[in-house]
């Protein structure tokens, strides 16, 4: 008797501790954020500044399109230029004036105008050598904009492109035609900040001042910061002062900085995510199937691709390179081996880029980069290639990319190829130093037009690091500057993308494709090139699934 | 037991001292900085970068102004948290850290301890085996698989607990149990070792002779010595457990200690590196001492080696 009475109350004691547990589970974000109207969006990693012009990351672009706005504002679904802070502009005949007319009620989050003086300041600010902004070169297009920024001459002598001509009037003025400068806008470095809070926390030269915390940041975009914790949320609040509030619908937005993709999908299959950041690439096979409502593929301006260094043997003779790149499969590539939607790379600028689609010029002929390398060989005196050494940063998905290369040359070309990954860090140390032959590599665009990928390739630019230099290559894209009219500047891009295919300093392997979670309940939200959804046009609708 | 104790902090001078200058260093020699990224920065911003956070000094200048900063309590600015100091930044995180570790402890001793003792009493039976094959089983299963095990059966099916995050008091509880499993596995084995050390011991048996109850043999004899292998191993798995633990911070998204220690050193954040090292550091000493004064109340060999 009394055993039963010890099994029964042990029994009643997990019954109420269910039940306790159970009562007070509270229904999901995702449910409860139908009638809050609060997006939970999966940041990915935690932005290292939250300064317009001190940051570097898509995290922070994230959260920047959130709390401030440019002259102009996005279209949701094609991303081409709507008016925003200014109502309208004015572009002059040569096309190197531009004036726009700032909108009678676009406010700061406090309450003042924005003004015409506030561009001015922001952009002089960004441009100042001392604040040290990395981006500050998204500026240089501003006539006289080099001259201040490389510190050779104050602002009152370089007099820069940038122009209050009163209140509500700027007239900024082009170094070059520049065909994307509307485009370019919506790049946070040309983004406006609040002069007098900046003042306030001395922060107009220097970086790390507390004034983009809670309580102190002051911006003009349709939300304004209300908490920031680090590693744990970011989150906003609609601003009522933002001159479009009526059409925000959303009351709020929380960005979660999840770093691992894992943890991002429980994270969504509980309901507290609307969006992710990314899919871990052996989830994706599993999702289509189960969830075909959830993933979503999307391109992104992007191009995966690798490095020779034709400063060394063997990759500083053209026939190993090509040989090396006939010899890819990258078709197989993208279908067998990434399997996540992802386009075969047959020329640098990824198709479509700002109207640009460069003809392929890398193709695939095992049987001709055989002869290459035999010709090499012979040359040399050879009868097989010293292995090669392969540098990827460490990764699954880098790793699974370049065993499927290791084993598409030892097939063609009979070539040893040592795997060799490395701490990212010291990847990028490696990398720099030019202590590498073959090395993987990307570079996600910073704004739509081919511009932002070719010019890598100019001698002497930072991200080179190839050690190729073409005298021809660097007018075609100076030409490409100048040219007047987009055709002009096409057959420029064209002649580049002709010269990188016929001297092979790189690799191109595939196009980016942004793979990532949504629910459906998420409107308003389209697929873009840069990955950039305004947040004024994304509003949450529809019923949840329990 | 005075003259012990100074000696004792005494010693923990040099300690840290030897700990801040090789981790100081170490960290110098690691190749790659704070401010390689994936696209080039042009060289004079580099620059500017570097004299920002005083890079620019020669290294042992850079050392020098540091073990000054560091006496006078300052443990600098994060390189990567641009605007967060790195004491700020320990500030925030390492509450969130001694909650959950406190928590796991908790939860380690209360299962750990009397599966340990129960086992211990009734050696080679079904209370033996069982608790200590499935203590065996806990040891073996890694956090990254017991978490999302855990988060599968009460957040995704159940839906009686939340997956992760760190903001209401529910969050606590998977986390906490897939942390504090392992090291009640630990416990438990410990425990029972060390029970039935002393449970053979003559004064035990001295105890029962005398008609002592089995619960005050227990109670009152056993549990002192059998105790003792088990506070040892509590300190140091105690800082372990509060300075956090980088897997299940990732696994549930917690803003812990462990994220910082780990983060720090991928991205050469020499400040926060150095911060949590000597955080760490300091926490062991602090500790282990106090597992020391513990050892000498329970044990009185060791209070008279004293």
């Amino acid at each position: 008797m009394h055993f039963i009475r010890k099994k029964s109350f042990h029994f009643a004691c997990g019954l109420l501790a269910f039940g306790f547990l159970a009562s007070c589970t509270a229904p999901s974000n995702v449910e409860k954020a139908l009638d809050e109207q609060i997006l939970h969006f999966g940041l990915g990693a935690e932005p290292q500044h939250l300064d317009p012009h001190l940051a570097t990351s898509v995290a922070a672009h994230n959260i920047l399109s959130a709390l401030l706005e440019g002259l102009v504002g996005e279209d949701p679904k094609t991303l081409k230029p709507v008016p925003g802070a200014a109502e309208s502009w004015k572009i002059s005949e040569d096309k190197k004036t531009y004036t726009f007319y700032l909108r009678k009620n676009a406010k700061w989050h406090n309450g003042d105008p924005v003004t015409a003086q506030d561009f001015v300041y922001s952009y002089r600010r960004i441009l100042t050598p001392s604040l040290g902004a990395q981006y500050a070169s998204m500026l240089h297009v501003l006539k006289n904009a080099k001259s201040y920024h490389s510190g050779e001459k104050t602002w009152k002598e370089a007099n820069v492109g940038v122009q209050a001509i009163d209140e509500r009037t700027l007239e900024l003025v082009l170094e070059n035609q520049t065909p994307y400068f509307l485009e370019l806008l919506n790049h946070y470095s040309w983004f406006p900040v609040h002069p007098p809070t900046i003042e306030k926390f001395g922060a107009s030269e220097k970086m790390g001042t507390p004034w983009t915390k809670p309580g102190n940041f002051v911006g003009n975009g349709p939300f304004s910061l209300r908490e920031h914790r680090i590693n744990s949320v970011i989150e906003v609040r609609a601003n009522p002062h933002y001159w479009d509030a009526n059409l925000t619908q959303l009351s709020g937005i929380r960005f979660y900085p999840i770093e691992t993709a894992d943890t991002e999908e429980r994270a969504f299959r509980t309901g507290f995510l609307h969006v992710t950041q990314s899919v871990s690439s052996d989830r994706i096979e599993y999702l289509q199937n189960k969830h075909p409502e959830w993933i979503h593929f999307e391109p992104y301006l992007g191009t995966y691709y690798y490095r020779f260094n034709v400063e060394a043997p063997p990759f500083d003779d053209l026939r190993v390179r090509k040989a090396l790149s006939l010899s890819v499969n990258r078709k197989l590539l993208v279908e067998k081996v990434l399997k996540g939607g992802q386009l075969p790379a047959y020329c640098f600028t990824p198709p479509d880029t700002g109207g640009f689609t460069a003809s392929d010029g890398f193709g695939y002929d095992p049987d001709q980069a055989k002869k290459l390398l035999n010709a090499y060989l012979k040359d040399h005196g050879l009868t097989k290639l010293p292995p090669i050494e392969l540098n990827y940063n460490t990764s699954e998905g880098h790793k699974k990319v370049a065993e499927a290369l290791q084993a598409m040359w030892k097939k063609a070309l009979g070539i040893e190829i040592q795997l060799l990954n490395m701490e990212w860090k010291v990847f990028l140390s490696t990398i720099s130093k030019g202590d590498y032959s073959l090395a993987r590599a990307g570079w996600i665009g910073d704004y739509v037009d081919a511009n932002t990928f070719l010019h890598l390739w100019r001698s002497g630019d930072g991200n080179n690091l190839t050690g190729w230099s073409n005298k021809e290559y660097d007018q075609a894209l100076t030409q490409a500057e100048r040219a007047l009219n987009p055709k002009d500047r096409f057959t420029h891009f064209q002649k580049c993308e002709e010269l990188l295919a016929s001297e092979m300093p790189i690799l191109p392997l595939y196009f980016y494709v942004h793979v990532s979670l949504r629910h459906p309940s998420v409107q308003g939200w389209y697929p873009t090139l840069l990955d950039h959804h305004p947040y004024k046009y994304v509003y949450l609708k529809g019923e949840v699934a329990k | 037991m005075k003259n012990f104790f100074i000696s004792r902090l005494l010693q923990a001078i040099p300690t840290l001292f030897v700990i801040a200058t090789l981790t100081f260093f170490m960290t110098r020699f690691a190749p790659g900085g704070p401010f390689d990224s994936d696209k080039a920065i042009p060289e004079e911003i580099k620059i500017k970068l570097q004299s920002h956070f005083g890079l620019n000094l020669p290294l042992f200048d850079q050392y020098l102004l540091y073990m000054k900063n560091l006496l006078a309590g300052d443990l600098g600015p994060s390189f990567k948290y641009v605007g967060w100091d790195v004491s700020e930044l320990i500030q925030l995180a390492f509450p969130v850290s001694l909650s959950l570790g406190v928590s796991a402890l908790l939860i380690a001793l209360l299962i750990g301890l009397p599966a340990g003792m129960l086992a211990a009493l009734r050696k080679n039976t079904w209370w033996d085996y069982l608790p200590m094959g499935i203590a065996m089983v806990g040891i073996c299963l890694p956090s990254f698989v017991l978490g999302p095990i855990l988060i599968m059966v009460f957040a995704t099916k159940l839906k009686l607990l939340p997956a992760l995050g760190w903001y209401s008091w529910t969050d606590l509880i998977l986390p906490s149990l897939t942390l504090g499993l392992f090291y009640a596995a630990y416990v438990a084995r410990l425990t029972r070792a060390g029970m039935l050390e002393t449970l053979k011991q003559d004064y035990v048996r001295t105890a029962r002779a005398k008609g002592a109850s089995p619960g005050r043999v227990l109670v009152k004899h056993a549990m002192r010595g059998g105790l003792l292998p088990v506070v040892t191993y509590l300190g140091p798995a105690f800082a372990g457990l509060v300075s956090g633990s980088f897997i299940i911070e990732s696994i549930f998204f917690i803003p812990g200690l462990g994220k910082f220690f780990v983060t720090a050193a991928f991205n050469r954040d020499y400040t926060v590196v150095l911060g949590t090292v000597l955080f760490y550091a300091t926490l062991i000493i602090i500790l282990n001492l106090l597992v020391d004064f513990l050892q000498a109340w329970l044990d009185p060999k060791a209070r008279e080696q004293r």
